[in-house]
């Protein structure tokens, strides 16, 4: 790790001197019930080296063998992408020595991938930028080392490592896009945008849990800049193992921050892969690529070619389901809402929140509302994402019903949500365990509506005299009472059959 | 495709860079007579490229087979003694590996 801080450049400055250029390298771990090349079981959070055996472990005599589901789910993930599948694909070994990776080389595709040529098309802010897709192929994934001993436990200063082959051998689909230029001081968000569509749409697909937190998702991604004007494209680096669609972003910034630095005084960028730093939102230098990866790839001998007929081809893409887009643009007429709004929703993460609360029996409007308020501001206080809020979709259909009901006011519901994410069920239970209904015509209520007028004899005769805007302070005075569980409505109909007849 | 010819020797160099990749320790005294012996392994392969290939595919595998394919159903693995025990040294579960260097910070 370098010793003294990188030199920034501030972004705006960035951008009136280099405009850059940046790639996405996007690994999912696919959702298959076993492993690539074994049978081997996939399930996360499994005991360490449970979930292995000769073909994953590469002991001498084993023999893969390709899963169908993960060809498939390749294949339909090239064709969501407008990619074309090739009719003839093969796997190819990737020779390299590492601790993780125990055959000594990583079965993967090399000069024959299954899908080429697609595209991703984008919006920021109103405006569409399309991602040419280079390749998707299928490979496997690696083991995971645990860095003992140094003081952070990573690589660097550690005693030795530990292995879990558990994760070797899992289906891992990578997508390769084309360098993407001409998004100017949109880079990082095009990048970030790319990497939540991307997501969308391998969660409409259903084949990958796509759960970055847990490393279904990871992407490496690839930053150069260029002086404007210049015919050239710059001298990239490749950013490791950005696991968040917030640090895509900020991969993308950073690089671009610290190139221009280099750039300014006159050095020259080396091609090498870093490391994104999570907490600090920074890179280090890692392995120089100059130095030598020479992986020595030749078609692997154990496996034969894959070889998908056009009439399995036309199949999958028949039964694809309603991509992201297409559903976005239906969703927004269907809720009568402008394209503005639909992206506001995609932002948050919660399209697929308020579309499951509406088909709960929520109003469009009100889903909207609520998701995008008060269920929003929780998530940012607390850090989250929204859907990882400790509420459904149905849960809020239900307080959104309470409110229609009239049995729970905006200000009751809030509390309403407040035991619901504090686990203490269903919204109408908590309403009931918390005593939050609003008070119907009760005696307390005529009592406090009674009290109020008797406690403010000035105001009440205003009222009466035809000064009707001063009602607003008895039924404050009512609120009060009755701790806000009063219905505001139903309490200035009563001051009003009192007052004025 | 490229007609193979050796005209110039292997060199000590590539023998080297070879054997790094592979991991092998290989003396100075060895260099050359590996490079010697790989060389003349390389000549004898080359005598392929005389031969008149222009009408033939490449070819990978000597079984004119495609789409071999597995069902996705998990199958018990290996009990987790039985793998450590195959292992140099364990640790927690884990295979125990000395330190990885050459890569990261």
């Amino acid at each position: 790790m370098s010793a003294t801080p990188d030199r920034l450049v501030d972004y705006d400055e960035v951008l009136t001197r280099y405009e850059p250029v940046f790639g996405l390298e996007t690994h999912v771990e696919l959702g298959t019930a076993s492993k690539m090349f074994c049978g081997c079981s996939t399930t996360f959070g499994a005991e360490p080296n449970t979930q292995t055996c000769p073909t994953c472990l590469g002991l001498p005599g084993s023999l893969p063998s390709a899963n169908a589901a993960a060809i498939e789910s390749t294949i339909r993930i090239g064709l969501a992408l407008g990619c074309r599948i090739a009719t003839w694909a093969r796997f190819s070994r990737k020779n390299y020595f590492y601790p993780d990776i125990p055959k000594g080389f990583q079965t993967t595709q090399y000069d024959e991938p299954m899908c080429t040529a697609g595209h991703l098309d984008v919006e920021v802010d109103g405006e569409t930028y399309r991602v040419e897709i280079e390749r998707v192929h299928l490979e496997e994934d690696t083991g995971k080392n645990l860095h003992v001993g140094g003081s952070t436990g990573r690589i660097h200063g550690a005693d030795h490592s530990l292995i879990d082959y558990n994760r070797a051998g899992i289906p891992l689909v990578e997508i390769v896009t084309r360098p993407i230029p001409g998004a100017g001081a949109k880079a990082p968000e095009v990048a970030k945008a790319y990497v939540t569509e991307l997501r969308e749409i391998l969660v409409a697909l259903g084949v990958s849990e796509v759960r970055m937190e847990q490393g279904n998702l990871r992407c490496d991604v690839n930053t150069s800049l260029a002086p404007i004007g210049s015919l050239e494209w710059g001298t990239r680096t490749e950013t490791k193992n950005v696991n968040s669609l917030r640090s895509v972003e900020r991969a993308v910034r950073f690089e671009m921050r610290r190139q221009a630095a280099l750039l300014d005084e006159g050095q020259r960028i080396f091609q090498e892969t870093r490391h994104f730093h999570e907490d600090t939102g920074t890179t280090s230098p890692g392995r120089s690529k100059e130095e030598a990866t020479d992986y020595r790839y030749f078609p692997e001998p154990d496996l034969v070619p894959v070889a998908p007929d056009e009439e399995w081809v036309a199949s999958l893409l028949a039964a694809l389901p309603e991509l992201p887009a297409a559903r976005r643009s239906r969703l927004s007429d269907e809720w009568g809402i402008a394209p503005t709004e639909m992206a506001w929703l995609v932002n948050a993460g919660a399209v697929e929140l308020v579309s499951d609360t509406v088909a709960a029996g929520a109003s469009p409007g009100d889903a909207r509302k609520w998701w995008l308020g008060d269920l929003a501001r929780r998530a940012n206080d607390t850090g989250t994402e929204l859907g990882e809020l400790a509420v459904t979709p149905k849960q809020v259909a239900e307080l959104i019903g309470l409110i229609s009901a009239g049995t729970i006011n905006d200000q009751l519901a809030r509390q309403t949500l407040d035991g619901v994410l504090a686990g203490e069920g269903d919204p109408a239970a908590v309403v009931e365990a918390r005593g939050l209904a609003v008070m119907g015509e009760s005696d307390e209520l005529v009592s406090a509506v009674d009290g109020a007028i008797a406690g403010n004899p000035d105001v009440a005769e205003k009222v009466r005299g035809g000064k009707v805007q001063a009602i607003g302070a008895l039924v404050g005075a009512v609120m009060k009472t009755t701790r806000g569980k009063a219905d505001a409505a139903t309490v200035k109909r009563m001051l009003e059959e009192r007052l004025i007849g | 495709m490229s007609t193979p010819s050796r005209k110039d020797r292997l060199t000590r160099d590539e023998v080297a860079h070879l054997a790094h990749l592979a991991r092998l320790a290989v003396t100075d005294e060895e260099l050359d007579l590996f490079a010697g012996q790989l060389g003349a392994v390389l000549d004898a392969v080359a005598q392929v490229g005389r031969a008149d290939v222009a009408d033939v595919p490449p070819t990978t595998h000597a079984v004119p087979m495609t789409n071999v394919f597995r069902e996705d159903v998990a199958r018990p693995s290996l009990p987790r003694d039985a793998v450590l025990a195959g292992a140099p040294a364990a640790e927690d579960g884990r295979i125990r590996v000395p330190r990885i260097l050459g890569e990261g910070a």
